[in-house]
């Protein structure tokens, strides 16, 4: 067995063992603070699978992170902390809620060009930390959450003063025409097409950036920039080029997670899609090909916690808790590093007995 | 028009700039000092957040504010130590730690405010202390500039201590020294026989410590109780005025001021009934702005002294 495929094999024994701690961790959290832990352990494990409809929340809330998720494999393989993801969800879903009230046209259509101003909106806000980190070497992990900052009340605007209802009752916009709106697929199940529109972006995203040229692009400037330069890479147009597709996957996903949820657009504050994509993203290494089951137990746990919290007295924050304990692990290098050493260095004596002997 | 100029050019708008400024001034400090050690890094957030909540538990349990600005600069620590021990002994991305973090401290504060008042909102129905505003003898007489600067909160008068401190501790003292080299290039640092881990878990924590004031400041001053989320992108904001600053103290503490201002500018304008939205993203956009500018800035700057480098090179060339 040679060094990369160990390198490998640790780091997926490394994602699963701080998937381990994270739930155990969870489990002495329930013990200390529910009165029936078992019962609230078992509401949490097996709850999701509870009921049909849980199990479309399941895969509703998976839908808007495999958006979101591989914009962020895109973004974060050049190397660039562009957090404006975040802030590029919330502008999709309320550029492509603007299209949707103010524009009349055919069903189908209408969707699309609401997905198409979506992703343009969430390309835009991904663009600012782009441009000021190629132009003026300003590091977009402090400008992308600006960024965040400022979508969110340029959203709330529009929201709150062009588009809105007064009739609704509470901040809300008008209804969304029912030519753009993304049909329920399941019905009874909450499940809308926009899955479908998920996992071919999913596909697309991973045959962009480990199957073509472009994508091979980015992962170089990644991993070294330098080596990339000398190569004759042009390296700001690729890093710019990264941030702009991230930036429009994520804003598409918020056009989707709008149309297919909700008959109004009634965000009043950021709503962590971007985080959790982050968070998925760093979980899956960045390559689209883990994304799906890095979302799908994001989305478990969520909806775990959702249904742990309505049958017994442990928030459902507990989900944030146990994905920030995973992906503190998952980044820490030297976690387990001993072992895989030792491991590295018995392979190789062995490769060298078996030269000597032959 | 005249209503806003009639607003800002007042004792009271100047007062309010001051009193929204001290976390910033606080946080940036805190990004100053560990800048300089080499260890800048996106947790500020985080742990103004948990100092935030553990300032507001300590003191509404033991019912002393000295003990609750304790109890607050522990909980930054926590979440310091956290990122010292995952970043410099587990070797992992500073970064992605932070946003971990970050996480961590706004989920961990919600859950663990629902567990003490059942309420995920605010922590109002505990009793906690506030620190006590400071009325300075002599200058609260002086018309103008005694409504401006007297009666703020005592930490507000500490965080402009705090930025002479900084300057004394980085630029003044031994221990400032091996921080900065440690900063400036840990290999030759270690070459003298500086113990670069320690130096460097020592910046993490001073720099937690003032951050923790920050958060103190905002659950114990600023607002009197905690409510989740509170800080708002303020770690972040203080990140860009030290950016802005050039991890100088004086030019940061003003940084800090002029976002302040803007700020304030923003709650002002909000009460004269401006749409609200534009004016709440003011801020950012500004920091957005001093991004550049100071991008900018350093990019003439190194051109310029490359200019200067190759006319002296071609100077001496002539002369040979």
């Amino acid at each position: 067995m040679n060094t990369k495929n160990i390198e490998k094999q640790f780091q997926v024994l490394r994602t699963l063992l701080a998937i381990g701690i994270a739930i155990a961790v969870a489990f002495i959290i329930i013990c200390f603070i529910s009165e029936n832990p078992l019962e609230t352990i078992s509401e949490f494990v097996l709850g999701p699978l509870g009921s049909k409809r849980k199990i479309g929340n399941i895969i509703t809330n998976l839908t808007p992170m495999l958006f979101v998720g591989t914009g962020v494999c895109l973004i974060f393989s050049a190397n660039q902390t562009n957090m404006a993801v975040e802030g590029g969800f919330f502008v999709g879903a309320m550029l492509a809620s603007v299209v949707s009230t103010c524009v009349s046209l055919p069903t189908g259509l209408h969707t699309a060009l609401c997905l198409l101003a979506g992703g343009l909106a969430g390309a835009a806000a991904c663009a600012i930390p782009a441009f000021l980190f190629v132009r003026y070497q300003a590091k977009p992990v402090v400008s992308s959450i600006m960024v965040n900052n400022m979508c969110l009340y340029v959203g709330l605007f529009v929201i709150n003063h062009l588009i809105r209802d007064p009739g609704a009752g509470f901040l809300a916009s008008w209804r969304f025409a029912e030519t753009s709106r993304i049909e329920e697929m399941i019905p009874g199940t909450g499940i809308h097409y926009g899955i479908l529109i998920g996992i071919a972006v999913l596909i697309g995203g991973y045959l962009y950036l480990n199957k073509s040229k472009a994508g091979y692009e980015i992962r170089t400037v990644g991993r070294n920039v330098d080596f990339a330069r000398y190569s004759g890479i042009q390296v700001n147009k690729v890093i710019t080029k990264a941030q702009l597709i991230g930036g429009f996957l994520a804003g598409m996903g918020g056009a989707v997670e709008v149309l297919g949820m909700y008959k109004r657009f009634q965000y009043q504050a950021l709503t962590n899609h971007g985080f959790d994509g982050i968070m998925i993203g760093i979980m899956a290494a960045y390559n689209p090909k883990a994304l799906p089951l890095a979302a799908l137990f994001l989305a478990y746990i969520r909806v775990g916690a959702d249904c742990m919290q309505r049958s017994s007295d442990v928030p459902v924050e507990l989900a944030n808790i146990m994905i920030s304990v995973i992906v503190i692990m998952i980044v820490a290098e030297r976690f387990l590093y001993k072992m895989k050493h030792k491991r590295i260095v018995a392979a190789a004596q062995k490769e060298l007995e078996g030269k000597e002997a032959a | 028009m005249d209503k806003i100029f009639a607003a800002i050019f007042t004792p009271e708008f100047l007062f309010s700039v001051i009193r929204v400024s001290t976390p910033l001034i606080l946080g940036s400090m805190a990004a100053l000092i560990c800048n300089r050690g080499g260890m800048l890094h996106i947790a500020f957030e985080g742990i103004m957040l948990s100092a935030a909540f553990f300032g507001m538990l300590t003191s509404a349990v033991t019912q002393s504010v000295l003990l609750g600005i304790l109890g607050a600069v522990a909980g930054g620590l926590l979440i310091s130590l956290l990122l010292g021990y995952f970043n410099l002994v587990l070797n992992s991305d500073r970064t992605l730690t932070g946003i971990a973090l970050n996480t961590f401290a706004s989920a961990g504060t919600v859950f663990a405010l629902y567990l003490l008042v059942q309420d995920k909102g605010t922590s109002s129905s505990l009793p906690s202390l506030v620190v006590p505003n400071i009325d300075i003898p002599l200058l609260k007489d002086i018309p103008v500039l005694g409504t401006i600067l007297s009666g703020h909160n005592a930490l507000t008068y500490a965080a402009f201590l705090i930025v002479f401190l900084t300057y004394l501790i980085i630029f003044r003292t031994p221990l400032g020294l091996r921080i900065r080299t440690v900063g400036e290039n840990p290999n030759a640092a270690a070459s003298v026989g500086i113990n670069v881990l320690k130096i460097r878990f020592i910046t993490l924590a001073i720099s937690a410590v003032v951050a923790s004031l920050a958060g103190a400041y905002m659950s114990m001053g600023y607002l009197s109780w905690f409510s989740r989320d509170m800080m708002a992108g303020r770690g972040f904001m203080s990140i860009a005025a030290q950016n802005l600053g050039a991890a100088l103290p004086l030019p940061s503490l003003l940084a800090s001021l002029a976002f302040g201002a803007v700020t304030a500018l923003a709650n002002v304008l909000q009460t004269l009934n401006m749409p609200s939205e534009i004016i709440q993203a003011m801020p950012y956009v500004a920091t957005l702005i001093g991004l550049g500018f100071f991008g900018y800035g350093a990019q003439k700057s190194s051109q310029k002294r490359s200019k200067a480098v190759l006319e002296k090179a071609r100077a001496a060339e002539e002369k040979a």
